[in-house]
């Protein structure tokens, strides 16, 4: 009971930490796979390809290679200097837009084409089109896959204690050998991620059946 | 005058040409129904009226505008040229007030209680007024197609486009569908229709073009193109459908 006393307050604070870094980066991550995701559709070769490009490199390769990639790779030109939570922040936004990339290009393209050639026969602009019409649908048909990939980049963030970042895994880390109780802290570690995963689903469940009743 | 004029018109899918040098006039006011078998490219010609389609030869002047000009800007032509499909494509998101106020609001800048006054006497004209708040999935077919004609005529447009509005619907929804446009011939709207109903291009229409295989083949009035076909494949055609 005493380790959970000393241990929680500090595991929280990694919590926070978290957190932290998973709302910015999904967020950065969101927009970016949605810029790209116009890039794949607009009507460019060289834009489909920096796209493409872009996509194939983040798939292709595991996170902790992107990781590394950005914290030292890029460092270690001394060009900028990234801390360790600006990289963190930037390689899961980074992961996560590939991965929304390929969610909002599929999500947009299964909207039926009538719904372009309404909104177009009406006057309004390609751009208009997108914004009033076509995503607002194609969000709603998204959002079970948008919040899968939440949830794996949730997960992906407790990597980032390999470059110092004080998260709650790294968090957990510490207290695990400040205080001999692995076995305690690794689950109570594991149940933290649990809930807040948990919640993100209730959260996320929420929105879908607001969304469902029109 | 011709509100209308298409001139040699062309229009190819790949490698295959499915319109072949169209040549047509409508007048301001004139009801023009459009018959022909399936795929002699009616839609495609309708299509090509608002640049739906990308038109690969000849000129089409809508209103004064020529848009096979790329330079045109479209987006205003269309704003006079209300169209209406055979799917409806009602936006399912937004109410049925929400989709005849869109394009008010979003292009012509109309302010929201304005487009809505607008909205709810159109509502009223297609007989859909208690309909305001719903959303499309809970309307029938026909109900839908008389709001997707609502959400064109919000526009004000100078012009309407139909593509067979009533193939989609169960026959005893076609009525309904057929009395608006009948309503609205009346009031002196320019309208193209293409369709299967040819008691409305009958009653309705001021001419009937008869299309085959990418060429207009005939057209007349239609008492004249009905009773007295010029042409075999008219024939043909007419004798499958009436
Ligand atoms: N997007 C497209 N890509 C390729 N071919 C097409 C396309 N749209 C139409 N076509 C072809 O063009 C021809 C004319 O089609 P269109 O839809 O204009 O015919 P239609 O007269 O409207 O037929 P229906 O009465 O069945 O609606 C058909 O052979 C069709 O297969
Ligand atoms: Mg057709």
């Amino acid at each position: 009971m005493d380790v959970i006393s000393t241990s929680l307050p500090i595991l929280l604070q990694g919590l926070k930490v978290t957190l932290y870094i998973f709302v910015i980066a999904i967020t950065l991550g969101f927009l970016l796979g949605l810029v790209v995701a116009l890039l794949k559709l607009a009507p460019f070769k060289i834009l489909n390809w920096i796209a493409k490009i872009y996509v194939d490199a983040i798939r292709g390769t595991p996170f902790i290679v992107q990781l590394f990639f950005i914290y030292f790779g890029i460092n270690s030109f001394h060009i900028i200097s990234l801390n360790n939570t600006t990289a963190g922040i930037v390689t899961v936004a980074i992961n996560a837009g590939a991965y929304f990339t390929e969610i909002i290009r599929a999500g947009i393209q299964s909207i039926d084409k009538g719904q372009t050639e309404a909104a177009r026969s009406l006057g309004l602009t390609g751009s208009q089109t997108m914004r009033y019409v076509i995503l607002p649908q194609a969000f709603r048909r998204m959002l079970p896959t948008i919040t899968n990939q939440s949830i794996i980049s949730l997960k992906d963030t407790s990597l980032l204690s390999v470059i110092g970042i004080a998260d709650l895994t790294q968090q957990g880390q510490i207290q695990a050998s400040a205080t001999f109780e692995v076995f305690k802290i690794w689950l109570i570690v594991g149940v933290i991620y649990f809930i807040i995963i948990y919640l993100l689903s209730i959260l996320a469940n929420f929105v879908e059946r607001r969304f469902e009743l029109r | 005058m011709s509100i209308i004029t298409v001139k040699n018109l062309r229009k190819s899918f790949g490698k295959v040409e499915v319109l072949k040098d169209i040549n047509a006039e409508i007048k301001e006011k004139e009801v023009v129904c459009i018959i022909g078998p399936s795929g002699s490219g009616k839609s495609t010609f309708l299509r090509c009226l608002n640049r739906l389609e990308d038109i690969s030869g000849g000129h089409v002047v809508v209103d004064g505008h020529d848009i096979t000009d790329k330079n045109i800007n479209i987006n205003k032509v269309r704003q006079e040229v209300g169209m209406v499909f055979q799917s409806f494509n009602l936006f399912p998101h937004k109410t049925v007030l929400e989709n005849i106020t869109l394009g008010p609001v979003k292009i012509r800048n109309t302010s929201k209680e304005e487009a809505e006054k607008i909205a709810l006497e159109l509502l009223e004209k297609v007989g859909l007024s208690e309909k305001a708040g719903s959303y499309p999935g809970e309307l029938s077919g026909g109900q839908k197609q008389r709001v997707a004609i609502a959400r064109a005529l919000a526009m004000n447009p100078k012009i309407m486009l139909f593509d067979e509005p009533t193939s989609a619907l169960d026959p005893e929804m076609v009525g309904d569908v057929l009395e608006v446009m009948k309503q609205l011939a009346k009031e002196g709207m320019t309208m193209v229709v293409v369709t299967h109903e040819m008691g409305f291009a009958r009653e309705v229409g001021d001419r009937v073009i008869f299309m085959d295989g990418g060429y207009i083949v005939e057209e007349n009035e239609p008492n004249e193109l009905f009773n007295n076909p010029q042409h075999n494949r008219t024939k043909a055609f007419l004798s499958k459908v009436l």
